[in-house]
């Protein structure tokens, strides 16, 4: 696992979620460099379906370490459009690359104007300095 | 540390299906006696297995190296000390090995006529009689065949005194720190758990309590010393706050092992008890079973008790007492089980509970409790105290947690390796990471069958590991280093589970 | 007394020093005074060890034990002879006295053993999957309803009467918690009703319960009948004997989805019922929603090969509310005992214990239909228990067959009272041909005896016989 990282066209969820917008009303979710080392080497990630409707600050996956499991909270509503299936044989690439090839679900927003109440890289590392 | 390889680390595994070659074997069976025409005449083809099941090609004295061999890889009670709290490791008698073995026992039909079972059915009724009065509630099943299916049985006689009453609970309340089978049994039992905060000692946090209660709660679920080791001194007036609001309340039996002769659940206000025979009662573990959770209930919950039921009746005519099984409960929740349940275990707990007597088993529970204040004076002094302090200060009951937290932020020690370390020195280690409120816990239960000398000895241990720490943590961190296996790698067995032998 | 403790009142006093108390009392003192028992527990004084053993002798000498009489019992438990290497390495203190394997680097031999059962029940199985092992036979069932409702999501269980009348008592005691409805599909000539099982099955069904052979003894065609349970998404769970599936098609063949069962008839003894275990294996795809323990493969970290539990996130401690079962028990000694059974066996005795008892239940079978007011409740194929049908009331012949010292078999009207006088034989290799043929001599004299007895007391009932003819 590399050093931590936040990157900075990224937004933050204070539950350790990430979302990168794409477009009017898209985005990629997944959880950040702190909640994947405080997680451990993630041994096992269960998905949602795809079409199903999740809910900002609601679980809507969960990933697993030999002995944790850990519910993913959504950083935004909206509707589950992919979800990764590489990771279902190799779970360890959302500690190995959490904002790249560890990402979760890619989501068809519904309320793209939740987005506001989310931080930004620079706020997000002072709530984790804080925490 | 030096590289060398005990000659145990050296043997490298090898299942017994890879000791197996063609032709080999150890039975031979009767032969038939009878005419023995082709299975295809008996049985349609389409019906019958074509490859035989691939076990093991071995002979006999093969098999007995090898399952001996495998013996020695274990680390048992037999052999050392072995504190792993909430678990009451206590000496297993043989002499209960014996009597559970005699043939009237062990090859004893569960579908006897019960005329012809009176010995085993008396047998059942005595230990009833017997964990009445040591739970201080009046009837038994003996049909749980563990803790947690004790607790299961729990909620449904709790789901069944609700209906009869023409309620629907929906609820079942449970402290934060509660063991996982409790909130697991809550989902089962279909019920939602709601979550009881915890206060400083680990009793229960009254306001919290008083906050959650309503006519929706069915039950409250406790444990008793409480998974600190602690006697909760508010239980009657916790009790008397479920009561008030129609629920019931369950109490874990996990922690028996500390009050017995000296306080009993029933006389706390408990409904309904389970008692782990394993534990208590001195049903040897078995490497993780079996064991048996029989439940003692009070009078309002004791329609609805498992079926069926041991019973007696007096004799007439100068004829002794006679015992049967009854079937005909029409309030019973209905079976958890098949037969009659665990007898074997009955057996044995049942010769330990006649070997102690009233007396023996009081004295059993002081010594527990001896013995634990003794441990933990031992290891508030010298380094253990510094870096491993008591996570409540008081006189403990049965068991006492230790935190390791200053262990780790002063010399990078997780309360893992300290366990692991302690392996080296001939220790099991206490319970880790258990119970969740204290950071780093180390849970320990010695027991009332250790010397003093051992618990001194594990002292010892403890101080010369934290001693050697603060020299060089790295030893600890890279432990075990003399056990058949060292550190595991459980990521591998958990990301491409390998959960049988491959076989060709 | 025995007592198992060593504090002399020279420890007692100098550890109560080093705690700062003046008496043990003292330590009990957070025990609020209104709570503490202020009397002796109402129980017997404690005896010495002899005394207890001759006490207990006592008792398990007022049961009927299958060494006193000729057990003909089965219904789920039998009669097997269990190989002298089973007590010898079962007592072994190394396997008889630790706890679960939390500690794995000091329980590799228990770990190990937990592997080897788990490969072996997957063989016998036909299934790819299998735990450690649950509590016994009937609550396994129950088990398998829990985990069906969490894997399809839906509510109702199909079960064929043909399924042990405990294991379907066991279900229902669960689903009253967990919250599913129960249909049950009869029997029709000894075997689940494939036209009632198949109307009974819908797109709300989680599972469909079979047993073979089932509580008849019979062997049930558990291919054809699964057909049902896939046809609507439902998963198929198979109770068998792990007797028969030696010569039986495993019902991983069948399309079994989980495969379980009462596992006492290998390596484990009698024990009025317990303690046992059961078996539970299942598919690939249900790897996750397991219930109980698993044991997995692993290295250490200098590359030696080590077991350990395996994907413990299932589990209570971890997953708490959402855990796929409340479980924390492995019945591993039991299992210990099976695996070590099943070793001494071996591949080819394994089988010619399967074959053997097929051939000598055919005899039993047949010598035992032939006995004047006998028949058989059903003429489909068994394995290594049949049902009879007697013209006699059942209750008196098997009290008279006792007298001979012969348990002669399990009677079925408590639990099928359409079978009235149904009868229960089951077949072990510790029944021999003597036996059997002993068995068939005091069952006939037995049955005329009370058809004797009932007509002579029907007679008796009617003053004026009526006129034949």
């Amino acid at each position: 696992m590399a050093d931590a990282s936040y990157p900075d066209d990224l937004l933050y969820h204070d539950q350790h979620d990430w979302a990168r917008l794409e477009g009017e009303d898209h985005a990629v979710f997944g959880i950040t460099w702190y909640a994947q080392d405080s997680l451990g080497e993630v041994v096992f990630y269960d998905p949602p379906e795809v079409g199903a409707t999740i809910l900002k600050d609601s679980s809507y996956a969960e990933v697993e370490s030999v002995k944790a499991v850990s519910d993913v909270i959504a950083p935004l509503s909206g509707e589950i459009v992919e979800v990764n299936d590489a990771l279902a044989d190799s779970p360890e690439k959302i500690n190995e690359d959490p904002y790249g090839e560890g990402w979760l679900v890619k989501v068809k927003l519904s309320h793209a104007d939740e987005a506001g109440t989310l931080l930004d890289a620079g706020e997000y590392r002072k709530f984790l300095s804080a925490e | 540390m030096a590289a060398t390889e005990t000659p145990m680390q050296r043997e490298r595994a090898q299942t017994i299906y890879e000791k197996s070659k063609p032709g080999r074997r150890a039975a031979v069976l009767p032969s038939a006696g009878v005419p023995e025409p082709p299975l295809e005449e008996l049985i349609p083809k389409e019906l019958l297995r074509v490859e035989s099941p691939r076990l093991p090609e071995i002979a006999e004295p093969e098999i007995v190296r090898h399952y001996n061999r495998l013996s020695r890889r274990n680390f048992d009670l037999d052999t050392g000390f072995y504190p792993l709290g909430s678990c009451t490791m206590k000496h297993n008698p043989r002499l209960n090995e014996r009597v559970a073995a005699l043939p009237g026992h062990a090859r004893l039909h569960p579908a006897q006529d019960p005329r012809r079972a009176q010995g085993a059915l008396e047998l059942m009724w005595l230990l009833q009689e017997s964990l009445a009065e040591i739970c201080g509630l009046p009837h038994v099943s003996l049909q749980p065949s563990a803790g947690s299916h004790g607790e299961l049985a729990g909620l449904l006689l709790t789901r069944a005194y609700h209906a009869d009453r023409g309620e629907q609970r929906t609820k079942v309340l449970a402290p934060d720190t509660s063991h996982g089978t409790n909130p697991a049994t809550v989902t089962m039992a279909g019920y939602e758990v709601v979550k009881v905060a915890t206060n400083g000692q680990g009793g229960v946090e009254m306001d919290d309590l008083r906050a959650k209660v309503s006519d929706e709660v069915a039950c409250l679920m406790l444990t008793n010393p409480n998974t600190l080791g602690l006697f909760d001194e508010n239980i009657a007036e916790i009790a008397g706050v479920i009561h008030e609001v129609g629920g019931t309340l369950y109490y874990d039996g996990a922690n028996l092992n500390a009050v017995m002769g000296h306080s009993r659940p029933g006389d706390m206000g408990f409904d309904i008890v389970h008692v782990n025979l394993h534990k208590s009662f001195s049903q040897p573990h078995g490497g993780g079973g079996p064991g048996a959770g029989p439940i003692a209930v009070s009078e309002r919950i004791a329609p609805f008790l498992p079926r069926p039921q041991v019973t007696r009746r007096e004799g007439g005519n100068g004829s002794g007492p006679s015992y049967d099984l009854d079937f005909d409960r029409p309030k019973s929740i209905g079976r958890l089980r098949g037969f009659q349940g665990n007898f074997g275990v009955f057996v044995r707990s049942y010769a330990y509970i006649l070997s102690l007597g009233a007396d023996g088993l009081a004295e059993a529970s002081e010594i527990a409790v001896l013995n634990a204040n003794y441990l933990k004076a031992r290891l508030a002094q010298g380094r253990a105290g510094k870096h491993l302090p008591i996570a409540f200060d008081r006189h403990c009951m049965h068991e006492f947690v230790l935190s390791g937290k200053p262990m780790k932020r002063e010399m990078g020690l997780a309360t893992l390796d300290l366990a692991k370390r302690l392996l080296d020195f001939g220790f099991h280690p206490p319970t880790v990471y258990f119970p969740l409120l204290v950071e780093e816990a180390l849970m320990v239960e010695p027991t009332e069958t250790e010397t003093k000398e051992s618990l001194d000895a594990f002292a010892d241990a403890v101080e010369q590991i934290l001693a050697e720490g603060e020299q060089d943590p790295e030893i600890a961190r890279q432990a075990p280093y003399s056990t058949p296996v060292r550190r595991l790698d459980e990521v591998k067995a958990t990301r491409q589970p390998v959960v049988r032998q491959a076989l060709s | 007394m025995s007592r198992y403790t060593s504090a002399t009142s020279a420890d007692r006093a100098a550890m109560l020093e080093t705690i700062g108390a003046s008496s043990t009392a003292e330590l009990f003192d957070q025990v609020p005074e209104a709570l503490r028992l202020d009397r002796p527990l109402a129980l017997p004084p404690g005896m010495s060890e002899a005394e207890v053993f001759e006490r207990l002798a006592e008792l398990a000498g007022r049961n009927a034990d299958a060494e006193e009489q000729v057990c003909f019992l089965g219904a789920g438990m039998y009669d097997h002879y269990v190989p002298a290497i089973v007590d010898a390495i079962t007592q072994r203190s190394e396997f008889l006295t630790p706890y679960t394997p939390y500690q794995p680097e000091i329980s590799q031999g228990g770990l190990q053993v937990m592997f080897e059962f788990q490969t072996a029940m997957s063989e016998l199985t036909g299934l790819p999957i299998s735990t450690a092992g649950l509590y016994e036979g009937p609550s396994s069932v129950a088990s398998a309803g829990y985990l069906a409702i969490g894997a399809t999501g839906r509510r109702r269980f199909v079960v064929s009467r043909g399924v042990h009348p405990h294991s379907r008592e066991t279900l229902a005691t669960y689903a009253e918690g967990f919250g599913a409805e129960i249909v049950e599909v009869g029997l029709k000539d000894g075997v689940t009703d494939p036209a009632a099982l198949a109307d009974a099955v819908d797109g709300e069904t989680a599972a469909v319960f079979l047993q073979n052979p089932n509580f008849l003894g019979v062997i049930e065609d558990v291919e054809a009948l699964g057909g049902a349970a896939k046809a609507e998404d439902a998963l198929l769970v198979v109770a068998v004997d792990p007797m028969t599936l030696s010569v039986l098609k495993p019902p991983g063949e069948c399309g079994a989805d989980v495969a379980l069962g009462e596992g006492q008839p290998l390596g484990n003894r009698l024990d009025f019922g317990g303690p046992s275990f059961g078996f539970f294996c299942g598919t690939e795809a249900l790897i996750r929603r397991m219930p109980g323990r698993i044991a997995g493969e692993t290295d250490d970290v200098d590359g030696r090969r080590g077991f350990v539990l395996a994907l413990q996130t299932r589990e209570q401690h971890i997953r708490r509310e959402k855990a796929t079962h409340n479980i924390c028990t492995a019945q591993a000694l039991n299992a210990l005992a099976a695996m070590v059974h099943l070793s001494w066996l071996g591949r080819e005795g394994f089988r010619e214990l399967g074959e053997l008892l097929v051939r000598r239940t055919a005899y039993a079978r047949q010598r035992l239909a032939a006995v004047e007011g006998v028949e058989l409740l059903h003429k489909a194929p068994v394995a290594r228990e049949f049902a009879l049908r007697l013209d006699a009331p059942v209750g008196p012949v098997l009290e008279r067959c006792a007298e001979h010292g012969i348990a002669a078999g399990y009677p079925l009207g408590r639990e099928y009272p359409e079978y009235e006088n149904g009868l229960l034989v089951a077949i072990t290799e510790r029944r021999s041909k003597e036996q059997i043929d002993e068995l068939a001599d005091v069952f006939g004299t037995a049955i005329s005896a009370e058809r004797g007895e009932f007509l002579s007391h029907s007679e008796s009932k009617s003053p004026q016989p009526q006129e034949i003819g």
